[in-house]
């Protein structure tokens, strides 16, 4: 049936890699510092994180202008139910994610019945999981942004006879260029070290959702495992130190160019 | 035709302004701060939204409470903000185009090269809009707002967040605007002297209403514009015409069947100008004085009287067509027999002559 096909042909590429997950990794793994191991988790972890970026972004953007913007009723709950990966215990946030979006669940279900999309024990379950929890990060740098953004700039817009998309698209989306940029790096170093979340709801399964700090925990349990511990942890801080100094660059040329 | 009725309640404070004004021309919206101007012309543009009421442009109905509304952005009106609002992240001729591309479906007003030229924008075209002066950027938010083909023209103050000095890079322009373009402009002021340059009609706005509206002239002497003016501030605006201008730069301006001197170097004979006489500084007699220069003295007829407070006099005099008002004391109007139709003599001091000179812009 070519309907049927053409539904389950991305979950056999992904088995496909799942069963063999170090076939490309041959290559990279003649590099002296680094072996396949942590080549693999780097690698895995800034896939999944920049995946949950792009997924959080649109939605991220879209809650920060709700909340900045709109006047609604349960305007303050919707504000908490934001920011609760918070102070939510990580492991609670993929425990939800599980009931939701598992196999079982009811999102999860509907997903897999009429899509063919498993998210439970893949490295898109994990993105999942690490946008959730770097969401609350990315709408305070949106809104931040969003409120210094003049609404009469819009309105001047509007008389010049730009609709609303229009508007959002040439004056307000250019103008929190800079936090949505801020928002993306911070919630992408975030997002290379979320542990709890993914571990509860995509597991921990090599070359699929065994990121940096899944990794690092891994050795941790193995006897031997404190060499390649150390170079996981020393890989996890250098990207963290090299995305905050990134992000403060970006920040600068993106004010420079708009000249304030 | 421009007719307005419209009607909005905002906590305390109530609207309820009706007017109608011809078009195209200046109609100026003058008032005290926080008397609703500026909310007036919000629902004019649609940004706010009236409780009742109507707007109607040439014959074309813009909004009719409950049954016509069109959207701010469809409504092609262009607004001048107090604060420009330009685009930060545009430059200047972003900016100016913003307008002009989403009005592609309307007859241009004039193409982009002439209100460049119009309003001295050549050389600012590739700056950013924090690299401009205040003058400077109010003259882009009017390009801006005259390229995207507006059928009406909103200006809020304009010249309010630009030092007094620098008003010139501004005003001049306006005019400019008024004499070259017949699109009908709501201009909003609180300063008399720039509604005087360019006001056709004048709508005078106090706590919410219509206090008073028709031309300058008659507005000008009008009870209502003297309780806002001040009695110091007040006079009688009259429009004359240049007969000459000597070498020193004054010219001298016909008023009725007088003549006055002011100084004006840019004129040019021909020009029809309107002169501000301040009531307070003119003095009356009732036979010919002299040993004053004859530049400065109209002869004219007793025309009405009112009472100013307890202890003075407003008298209205026609110098033949124009009405000129002076204040003296209620003592000495009684002394001199300032009856209806009597012969009077106005000598005016120049210094307190203010002119303004149309098209008197830097060519």
């Amino acid at each position: 049936m070519l309907e049927g096909s053409a539904i389950s042909r991305p979950v056999f590429t992904r088995r496909a890699r799942l069963r063999d997950p170090r076939g490309l990794l041959v290559k990279v793994s003649a590099m002296p510092l680094l072996g396949s191991l942590e080549w693999e988790a780097l690698r895995l972890s800034l896939e999944i994180a920049l995946r949950s970026v792009l997924v959080s972004l649109p939605p991220a953007t879209l809650a920060a202008w709700l909340l900045t913007r709109v006047r609604f009723p349960g305007r303050s709950l919707f504000d908490a139910v934001v920011h609760l990966p918070l102070v939510l215990p990580p492991v609670v946030v993929g425990y939800l994610l599980l009931l939701g979006f598992g196999v079982r669940g009811p999102i999860g279900a509907w997903l897999d019945r009429d899509f063919g999309i498993r998210l439970v024990f893949t490295r898109e379950g994990a993105a999942l999981a690490t946008a959730v929890m770097s969401f609350p990060l990315m709408v305070r740098a949106i809104r931040l942004s969003l409120e210094h953004v003049d609404p009469g700039l819009e309105a001047a817009a509007r008389t010049l006879g730009a609709g609303p998309l229009d508007r959002f698209a040439t004056i307000t989306l250019p103008l929190i260029a800079p936090g949505l940029l801020a928002g993306a790096v911070t919630a992408f170093a975030a997002g290379l070290g979320e542990f709890g979340a993914v571990i509860t709801f995509a597991s921990n399964i090599p070359g699929e959702t065994r990121t940096l700090p899944l990794a690092l925990y891994t050795a941790l349990q193995q006897p031997g495992g404190d060499a390649a511990a150390a170079r996981l942890a020393a890989i996890s801080f250098a990207l963290g130190l090299a995305g905050l100094l990134a992000s403060e660059s970006l920040a600068r040329s993106v004010r420079a160019r708009m000249g304030r | 035709m421009l007719s307005i009725d419209l009607k909005m309640r905002r906590g305390a404070f109530a609207l309820d302004v009706a007017f109608d004004a011809p078009t195209p021309g200046v109609v100026a919206l003058f008032g005290a701060s926080g008397s609703g101007k500026s909310t007036l012309i919000d629902l004019c543009a649609g940004l706010l939204r009236p409780a009742a009421g109507r707007i109607e442009l040439d014959g074309e109905v813009l909004f009719d409470a409950g049954r016509i509304d069109i959207a701010p952005e469809r409504r092609a009106i262009g607004y001048v903000f107090q604060d420009a609002r330009l685009f930060p992240h545009r430059s200047v001729a972003g900016n100016l185009r913003y307008g002009e591309r989403r009005a592609r479906a309307r007859a241009a007003t004039a193409s982009f090269a002439e209100i460049v030229e119009l309003l001295g924008l050549g050389a600012l075209l590739d700056r950013r809009p924090h690299q401009l002066s205040g003058g400077e950027r109010q003259r882009v938010a009017i390009g801006r707002a005259l390229l995207s083909r507006p059928r009406l023209l909103l200006l809020d103050e304009p010249l309010a967040s630009i030092d007094r000095a620098r008003r010139q890079e501004v005003l001049p322009y306006l005019e400019r605007l008024r004499d070259r373009f017949r699109i009908p402009i709501v201009y909003v002021s609180h300063q008399f002297d720039e509604v005087m340059r360019l006001a056709t009609h004048v709508v005078l706005i106090d706590g919410g209403h219509v206090a008073a509206q028709g031309g300058v002239t008659d507005v000008s002497r009008d009870p209502a514009l003297r309780a806002l003016l001040g009695a110091d501030g007040a006079g009688a605006v009259v429009e004359g015409e240049v007969e000459s201008v000597d070498g020193a730069g004054v010219a001298s301006v016909r008023i009725g069947t007088g003549r006055i001197a002011l100084p004006a170097e840019r004129a040019r004979a021909g020009w029809r100008v309107r002169v501000q006489v301040r009531a307070s500084e003119v003095v009356l007699a009732t036979e010919a004085p002299r040993g004053v220069a004859q530049t400065n003295l109209l002869e004219g007829k007793v025309v009405g009287r009112a009472l100013d407070g307890p202890t003075s006099e407003l008298i209205e005099v026609d110098v033949g067509g124009p009405l000129l008002v002076a204040r003296v004391s209620a003592q000495r109007a009684a002394e001199l027999g300032l009856d209806l139709g009597r012969r009077v003599w106005l000598v005016l001091s120049a210094a307190h002559v203010r002119g303004g000179f149309p098209g008197d812009a830097p060519s």
